[in-house]
């Protein structure tokens, strides 16, 4: 077990007499990539202010390892924080923007040179040292942000919704990216958001948040298959999560099938359990696909219909969102494209070990 | 560090308002003293009301101010529609000309006009320097202010509904009066009430252009403050310091004075 | 709406007639003698009035720069307070704008005189009497005071667009308090300044009121020239036009070296 390197005891904050959090607990390992999930409002920006030292809390300690750190101003904490909206500089370029904790730490030309050009090229801008940042596009400045965040070689990283302004597939691109930066430079990211989704896929822990008290903290798949509460089942929402096997990479079979996927890394055929969301499921006609089913019901859910299908030899029905509707009691196929097919190792631990989380 | 702040900040109001504060104190005075405290007396301001130039140069100011006001505004939200619709290169032309008065030192403003009502007066013997070449002279230095305050409005304004309106069975000028005007309506009135204020206020554009036969209140204060002081002056600022104090809290225009500076601004820049 | 556009043509007759031409009168003026004829002499009188012009300059100067040092904190100040706090400071910043330039000067009058207010309780405490009316510090102070706000207005309203989040992002990564004023704040705050110096630097250098008023006719600025040769008792349109010509130009350079200045930042990846 690798040591604790940010723990929070007892922290409550409040703002004018409304509860923002309450007596948090929790303790995050180095080099885990650890996301706070919840509503907003839930307190988890709060608690990424308060580890960056942005925000006092009324009560509790805040400790770096093993040192009490409540009272180090941000400017001296070892850790640095990918902002909301980026927070770029706007007078500086690409690269003094990456280079300007350094210039504040009066490091020589020399270093600052290799380091911004080390961290550019981590995050594939190499090229852009000279443009204005009003110049690149939003994946692009969130790029900027996390290389200008990593080049002060901080031990945690905070990061703050920073994939909420960008559009869906940009967002996907950089889930995966920051995954790869993250298990490329072993440090730990603290990583705040309201999507169930993005934390699902990148997280190694889950730290389940509503109204400023932690309701779960889990590796995704225990989030996702054990709940603890309703408010968790709830949040996570409805999925369908289907046992499947990874024949390779980008290869895996569930209900019969076999279909393209995004993932790698499995080891060969290995067991896996599959997550289609109900919206990602796409309607064909039952000559077109493996994967069939029979429309059990349909629900007008006003944006969309919400239809259960039987697949055969499948313990529960599919659950599917589209704007189409279709008949109750057609045979349907189904259909998922690859980046829409997430894989989860399989839980394989026993259930005792998973309380000791707590 | 707050604390600091704070003392800073009060440091610099008190350098803004103690001059303020000592005239109007003073203005109550029983002496003549601007220093020296000899006991309550309104005496100063029955002076000022018995003070026919003053009162009928306060009436001059009130005049021209009305007319400068109107007639920028009209000129001015005319103009603004016109170079809407104008082509790029001409409006930035035009609006380059619309910001001479505004960067120009004021007492260039003021002898080049009156060179212009000079030359016009000695060769058509047209335009006598006085209230008219005043009013003139008004109208000139408030239209910029009009038009930076109208233009926005209409830039803000989504242009489909001029558009609609005429779909809709509309003529032209119709449709610009039942659906434009109301659109750009705050900015005509900002403008106007902006080239009112400056009017009132102006002395440097005025002090060239008025010849000798039109006095406004500003150039009659200043005669008064070149001669022996009186504390009657002191007695005029009250006043006029309370009536802006009335207006301030009676109607919006509390934003009029920063507004005209900042227009001001956006032609320096 | 492109047939609109003859709307503009009665400002464009105005613009025409009351402005362009009179410009063109003072170009006209400055050329000639009062015969009409061609001449560099009035330019020439330059010389003559050199030290009016050097005086208006570095007092000018002057009082810009004290605007910008006293300004400069109290625009930071307002545009980080509460947004109630900085409602309040900017009326109460625009108030004394209301009361007429010409009162407020003369307030400055009755407070400098040698029996006025500061003597008056200089003197009391066994101080004094100092001399501080029809001074050049005089004619400062009247600059500094009443054109303030036009310098703290425009700092104030590029700071305020300032995000928060840049302020902890410069924290975060290890700014403290002075590092992020010069690495941040001042680089950001620069177009205000810009703005802020001419429009303090262009009524100071351009103004005879102040300087009649607290400079007392005996430190005289360029525009107490220019005014005196246009009504004063000798008047001399054409060498009044040549040093208006001369002032207008030398403030048209300043703000074009300014804002060449500011570009320049704005582009330029500056190595600090």
């Amino acid at each position: 077990m690798s040591e604790n390197i940010i723990s929070l005891k007892n922290i409550s904050v409040s703002f004018d007499d409304e509860v923002i959090l309450d007596k948090l607990n929790l303790d995050i390992k180095d080099g885990a990539f650890v996301t706070l999930l919840g509503p907003s409002g839930c307190g988890k920006t709060t608690t990424l202010r308060i580890i960056g030292g942005f925000q006092e809390p009324d009560s509790g300690d805040v400790f770096f390892g093993s040192e009490r750190i409540n009272d180090l101003p941000a400017h001296k904490r070892k850790l640095n924080t990918v902002f909301q909206r980026y927070a770029l500089f706007p007078h500086l370029n690409v690269y003094e923007n990456v280079a300007f904790g350094m210039r504040v730490q009066k490091k020589s030309e020399a270093e600052i040179k290799a380091k911004v050009a080390e961290m550019l090229k981590l995050v594939s801008l190499d090229g852009f040292e000279k443009r204005r940042t009003s110049t690149l596009s939003g994946g692009q400045q969130q790029r900027v942000a996390i290389a200008r965040a990593l080049a002060n070689d901080p031990r945690v990283l905070l990061l703050d919704e920073p994939l909420g302004a960008l559009d869906l597939k940009l967002r996907k691109e950089m889930q995966v990216e920051l995954k790869r930066i993250q298990s490329r430079l072993g440090i730990t990211f603290i990583y705040v958001t309201h999507d169930q989704e993005e934390a699902l896929s990148m997280s190694d822990t889950i730290v389940v948040m509503n109204h400023g008290v932690i309701q779960q903290i889990g590796s995704p798949t225990d989030i996702y298959n054990e709940p603890e509460n309703g408010f968790v089942a709830d949040f996570i929402g409805e999925s369908n999560i289907v046992d499947g096997i990874m024949h390779a990479d980008c290869d895996v079979e569930f209900c019969g099938t076999r279909f393209e996927c995004v993932d790698t890394g499995f080891g060969k055929d290995e067991e896996v359990d599959v997550v289609v969301r109900p919206e990602d499921v796409i309607v064909v006609p039952k000559e077109e696909s493996g994967l069939r089913g029979t429309v059990t019901s349909v629900t007008f859910k006003g944006v969309h219909y919400e239809m259960y299908v039987n697949v055969p030899g499948e313990e529960e029905e599919w659950i599917i969102q589209s704007t189409v509707a279709q008949e109750e009691g057609k045979e349907i196929g189904m259909t998922v494209i690859p980046e829409n097919i997430h894989i989860m190792k399989k839980y394989t631990g026993d259930y005792a070990s998973d309380i000791e989380f707590e | 560090m707050k604390i600091l702040s704070k003392i800073y900040t009060a440091i610099i109001f008190v350098f803004l308002y103690a001059p303020i504060v000592v005239l109007i104190v003073f203005s109550f005075n029983e002496s003549k003293s601007r220093s020296v405290w000899k006991g309550f007396s309104l005496k100063w301001y029955e002076n000022l009301f018995n003070d026919e130039m003053i009162i009928s140069a306060l009436l001059t100011s009130l005049e021209v101010a009305v007319l400068a006001a109107v007639f920028s505004t009209i000129i001015g939200t005319a103009a603004a529609v016109g170079l809407k619709s104008m082509n790029k290169r001409l409006r930035s032309a035009m609006l380059t000309l619309n910001n001479i008065p505004m960067v120009n030192p004021d007492i260039v403003t003021g002898i080049s006009m009156m060179l212009l009502f000079v030359a016009i007066f000695s060769a058509t013997g047209l335009m006598h320097p006085g209230f008219v070449t005043l009013v003139t002279a008004h109208i000139t230095f408030c239209i910029p202010y009009v038009i930076l305050s109208v233009l926005p409005k209409l830039n803000q304004m989504n242009p489909s509904i001029y558009e609609a309106a005429q779909d809709l069975g509309c003529p032209p000028l119709r449709a610009f009066m039942k659906v434009v005007l109301p659109e750009i309506m705050p900015g005509i009135i900002t403008g106007m009430m902006m080239a009112f204020t400056l009017s009132l206020d102006d002395f440097v554009i005025s002090y060239f252009t008025s010849g000798s036969t039109a006095q406004t209140l500003p150039m009659v204060i200043y005669s008064m403050t070149k001669r022996r002081l009186s504390p009657k002056v002191n007695a005029l600022s009250a006043i006029m310091f309370l009536i802006v104090l009335v207006l301030l809290i009676a109607v919006n225009i509390r934003q009029i004075r920063a507004a005209a500076i900042k227009r001001k601004k956006t032609a320096v820049e | 709406m492109k047939k609109d556009s003859w709307l503009a043509s009665p400002f464009m007759v105005w613009v025409l007639i009351f402005t362009v031409v009179p410009l063109g009168m003072v170009c006209w003026y400055a050329f000639t003698d009062a015969s009409g004829a061609f001449t560099f002499e009035n330019i020439l009188k330059i010389g003559t009035y050199w030290d009016y012009l050097k005086d208006s300059l570095i007092m000018g100067a002057v009082a810009t720069a004290l605007c910008l040092l006293l300004g400069y904190p109290l625009a930071y100040i307002m545009s980080r307070a509460s947004w109630g706090a900085q409602q309040t400071m900017m009326m109460l910043l625009m108030l004394p704008q209301w009361m007429n330039f010409l009162l407020r000067t003369y307030s400055w009058m009755t407070l400098l005189e040698n029996n006025g207010l500061i003597n008056n309780i200089l003197g009391r405490i066994g101080l004094g009497p100092f001399h501080m009316i029809n001074t050049k510090g005089a004619i400062i102070l009247g600059m500094v005071y009443n054109f303030l706000p036009y310098m703290i207005l425009p700092i104030y309203s590029v700071m305020e667009k300032i995000h928060d989040s840049l302020f902890e992002a410069a924290r975060d990564l290890g700014a403290n308090r002075f590092n992020t004023m010069r690495r941040v704040v001042f680089p950001l705050s620069l177009p205000g300044v810009i703005t802020g110096i001419t429009m303090v630097f262009v009524p100071s250098v351009s103004t005879f009121v102040i300087s009649q008023m607290l400079g007392g006719g005996r430190n005289m600025l360029i525009g107490d020239v220019i005014e005196r040769l246009f009504v004063g008792a000798a008047p001399n349109y054409n060498v009044g036009a040549a040093l208006s010509l001369v002032l207008m130009v030398l403030i048209l350079i300043s703000m074009a070296v300014m804002k060449k200045f500011d570009d320049g930042e704005e582009t330029g990846g500056l190595m600090m």
